[in-house]
């Protein structure tokens, strides 16, 4: 059985964040006619994961056995590591195994920001352009690094794809767990626990009043204590807040900040719609409800998903943690 | 081809694969505003103006880009759309630093014309960029940061269509700026690797901007000094180019291709002009010079060719920097501009008794590059600038507005003196190929005056849009291989085979001179087509096509001959340039 039925058996989902069937990916792929490339996307960008630095380092041959076999499966030209900067440690260990094989570790570099891990923007930052996303489709699949068929998969994906080659792969994922918690760390976990369980199997449940936000510290949504039945979402992080430790105007303005800071510029309701974000929060009058609209818009209508992605922390926080903050300011 | 069917507000449309939403929405007369879309360019999707609903999409799309699809069905003005693209014009004005009042592009500006459409709230958010830099580019375009939106199209038209590069967006987010790129930059541009790069000013970058903020430098404030304080022994004299009268029209509401010379003549003269002069005139002298060049070149043996024109100097500014070794193929003669000027203040100047230093002459012109040649030291005469003023198409039209003159409503005049009669040949001058097909028509006469060969008048091969048109051309005896380019970028598609030809002409802009980047705003292929047809029309109706049926043009060159001032008038030489 070759090594793309293994995947579609194994039912493999993407670990960047999007959860897309990695088999369908590949078939794209497949299909696609020309010089092919590879890249195994390490830009981990959001604060609060870090899961694929962690991989990395802990399963190098595993990861790079990964990229192999996706290697030698589409017969690639050239296999790029996308692998965000604070990583650079790694780079003797991956250098190792990668021996001669035609796989080259490229930075990401330490200005561009969080955009940079998006498929379309990643492309533009190998191709040394400006780093901002582009419209799609044509998709990577098909049109990727010099416009020739790229696949893009995630470095956790990679680690997957060599376990599912050995018969090994148990549905099994990696979790940061972060944040006010006892043990921080990456945890490596059933699939389908919640993440009640697997802050308590952890040994990170707290035991003082707390909310949480799953699926990266800036773009993740915030939940409360009571929510937790439920599996985590996006790139499997969970941190945890000390309730009385952050209060809500700072939280939301951490957030805010973020995106101001990362937007790269291109569309308007992101770079525009965070910056007035930013200015309202740091004003002395605050109106509320044009705030939120500018959050809606933000969501409704960015170019890209990290200006929509906005949206979700903020209003969950608000819908799950502090309800009535609208009122009290 | 198997056509799609979809559905917008409820209405049924058919369109070919491959449509966007909002070409599909255009050509079944469905409005959707935009600012950063722009039909010379690549869709870009950053202005997020817009954005459509289409039933099953979470998010809004933008219609720019997205393709229509089979079944889709969209929603323009849904609640939800209306929402997100008031909010984004709001964001975007308040990018822009409203200079209305003041503000040239204030009768094609975009971003204006969709405020007052959705009657937005323009002062929502407080200025932002108040402080940004105006980045000036020698005498003929700037780009005034405080009013940029961030659209994107001025770097994309410098890139694509001009292929300069010499625009780049730098640093991120909110802080992200329209800068010049001046140093070497390893990362981009053959030619311009060792030296840098360098602005040719042809003023797309200006033409494709939405809000004014990429923009000829103003002359209007200097114009208005001088025709109010204008001394009795002067005289003022305007000189029209050949294009803008097919076009400046556009600017009051007339249909694009509409031809208003007499309405033109008639404004000027009102405004406060004494004379009134045709540059179509200069046009037939430029042909004539620069036909006689390429005759003279092809009889020698030894002669550099291919000879290239050099009435564009967006065109000769990029052979001075980027490719100094093409100097010596570039023609000799000036452009129809300084030619004309150049005859006003010698010989006009004699014959009426008037000291050429009391004349001024201010030149309507469809570019921003003509500031920059009008203000060359190379291109004096005796030590005197020859035209003292270049104003654009637009800055006219802004300045007949604040005089109160409707120029569908003035009753038209003509021009002055022998000075405005031309040849069909001139008038083609401001398409693309008109230089080329006017020398052609032309050539048969140099290479024998006295037994000159009728030749064609009409060359099909060298009209139209296309970026790249080459044709073969018998004269006399000789064969010519000769291209046409239209639109800087496409130089770069001949330059590893210029030896296959004699004659090239280049004109910086898309669709030559009607396509200036000092034209109407919007300029787009549908009206460079419409405003090149008007331009064959003048020719076609005209008795004599040929410039060398101008008499008086014959005459004239012979006087300065006689007078020894044919080279001062007539040519130049250039040198390479290193900013």
């Amino acid at each position: 059985m070759d090594i793309l039925k293994k995947i579609e058996q194994a039912k493999l989902v993407g670990r960047g964040g999007a959860c897309f069937p990695v088999a369908t990916k590949w078939n794209y792929v497949k299909k696609a006619e020309g010089n092919k490339y590879i890249v195994a996307n390490g830009a981990e960008g959001e604060p609060g994961v870090k899961k694929d630095g962690y991989i990395l380092t802990h399963h190098t041959k595993e990861v790079i056995n990964g990229i192999n076999l996706a290697l030698k499966f589409f017969k690639a030209k050239r296999v790029f590591i996308f692998l965000n900067h604070n990583y650079t440690n790694a780079e003797s260990q991956i250098k190792k195994e990668i021996g001669k094989l035609p796989i080259e570790i490229i930075y990401k570099p330490q200005n561009a920001g969080y955009i940079a891990g998006e498929e379309s923007a990643l492309l533009s930052t190998l191709e040394k352009k400006r780093i901002e996303p582009s419209i799609r489709p044509p998709f990577p699949v098909e049109s990727g690094y010099k416009q020739s068929p790229t696949l893009i998969n995630n470095i956790e994906t990679f680690y997957n794809i060599s376990l599912v080659d050995k018969n090994k792969f148990s549905d099994k994922r990696f979790y940061t767990v972060g944040g006010d918690c006892y043990k921080p760390g990456v945890y490596c976990l059933p699939d389908n626990w919640s993440i009640a369980r697997i802050l308590e199997e952890t040994n990170n449940f707290p035991r003082f009043k707390f909310f949480i936000q799953h699926g990266g510290r800036a773009s993740g949504e915030v939940l409360n204590s009571t929510q937790l039945n439920q599996k985590v979402r996006g790139c499997g992080a969970i941190t945890i807040y000390k309730q009385d430790s952050h209060d809500s105007f700072n939280f939301i303005k951490n957030i805010i900040n973020f995106y101001a800071e990362n937007s790269c510029g291109k569309c308007t309701p992101c770079r525009e719609g965070s910056y007035r974000l930013k200015k309202m929060l740091s004003g002395t009058k605050m109106n509320w409800p044009h705030f939120l609209e500018l959050i809606d818009n933000m969501e409704a209508s960015s170019f890209c998903a990290l200006g929509s992605s906005l949206a979700l922390p903020v209003k969950s926080y608000l819908k799950n943690v502090n309800p009535d903050f609208n009122i009290q300011l | 081809m198997k056509k799609i069917t979809f559905k917008i507000n409820n209405k049924k449309i058919i369109c070919t694969p491959g449509t966007s939403i909002m070409e599909a929405a255009k050509e079944n007369g469905i409005f959707i505003p935009s600012l950063c879309f722009h039909p010379d360019l690549p869709a870009k999707g950053n202005c997020r103006v817009c954005v459509v609903e289409i039933k099953g999409y979470k998010k809004l799309v933008a219609s720019c880009s997205m393709k229509a699809q089979e079944g889709m069905e969209i929603k323009t003005n849904s609640p939800r759309v209306i929402k997100s693209r008031n909010m984004n014009l709001e964001l975007i004005f308040a990018e822009h630093v409203e200079k209305c009042p003041t503000c040239i592009s204030r009768i094609d500006c975009q971003l204006l014309k969709l405020a007052k459409r959705y009657k937005l709230k323009i002062t929502e958010f407080p200025d932002r960029k108040k402080y940004r830099k105006t980045y000036k580019f020698a005498n003929a375009v700037e780009i005034d940061g405080s009013q940029c939106i961030d659209c994107g199209s001025c770097t994309q038209a410098c890139e694509i269509l001009t292929g300069i590069n010499y625009l780049k967006l730098k640093g991120k987010g909110s802080s992200q700026e329209i800068v010049p790129r001046e140093k070497p930059d390893m990362l981009s541009g053959l030619a311009a690797r060792k030296k840098g790069f360098a602005c040719v000013y042809c003023g797309q970058c200006a033409l494709h901007c939405p809000v004014g903020s990429a923009q000829e430098q103003v002359d209007i404030p200097v114009i208005e000094k001088m025709l109010k304080n204008k001394k009795s022994d002067e005289i003022y004299i305007a000189q029209i180019a050949p294009s803008i009268r097919v076009s400046i029209g556009e600017e009051f509401g007339i249909e694009p291709g509409k031809i208003v010379t007499g309405q033109l003549i008639a404004a000027l003269k009102k405004i406060g002009f004494d004379k009134v002069f045709d540059v179509n005139f200069g046009a037939d002298i430029t042909t004539l010079v620069e036909a006689d060049e390429l005759i003279k070149r092809l009889k020698k043996k030894k002669s550099i060719l291919p000879m290239m024109t050099s009435c564009c100097p967006a065109w000769v500014k990029y052979v001075e920097f980027y490719r100094p070794n093409l100097i010596p193929n570039l023609t000799t003669a000036r452009s129809p501009q300084i030619h004309l000027a150049g005859i006003i203040k010698t010989y006009w100047a004699k014959k009426h008794n008037v000291n050429p230093k009391k004349i001024k002459i201010v030149a309507i012109m469809p570019c921003t590059a003509k500031k920059f040649e009008s203000a060359r030291k190379d291109l004096r005469v005796n030590g005197l600038h020859l035209v003292n003023n270049v104003l654009t198409t637009r800055e006219l039209a802004y300045l007949v507005h604040i005089n109160k003159i409707n120029l569908a409503k003035i009753k038209p005049q003509k021009g002055d003196d022998l000075l405005s009669d031309h040849t069909g040949a001139a008038a083609i001058y401001g398409g693309t190929g008109g230089v080329m097909e006017s020398a052609l028509r032309s050539a048969g006469y140099f290479l024998n005056p006295d037994k000159p060969k009728l030749g064609k008048i009409k060359f099909k091969d060298v009209r139209g849009l296309e970026g790249v048109k080459e044709a073969t051309v018998k004269i006399g005896n000789k064969t010519l291989q000769v291209a046409v380019i239209n639109g800087l970028a496409n130089f770069n598609k001949i330059v590893d085979q210029l030896k296959k030809y004699h004659y090239i002409e280049v004109m910086a802009c898309r669709g030559g001179c009607i396509g200036g980047g000092g034209q109407p705003i919007p300029t787009n292929d549908e009206i460079r087509k419409q405003r090149i047809k008007a331009l064959y029309s003048i020719d076609d109706k005209k008795k004599r096509r040929k410039a060398h049926q101008n008499k008086t043009a014959l005459e004239i060159i012979e006087w300065l001959e006689k007078n020894d001032l044919d080279h001062k008038v007539l040519h130049t030489q250039y040198k390479e340039k290193f900013h």
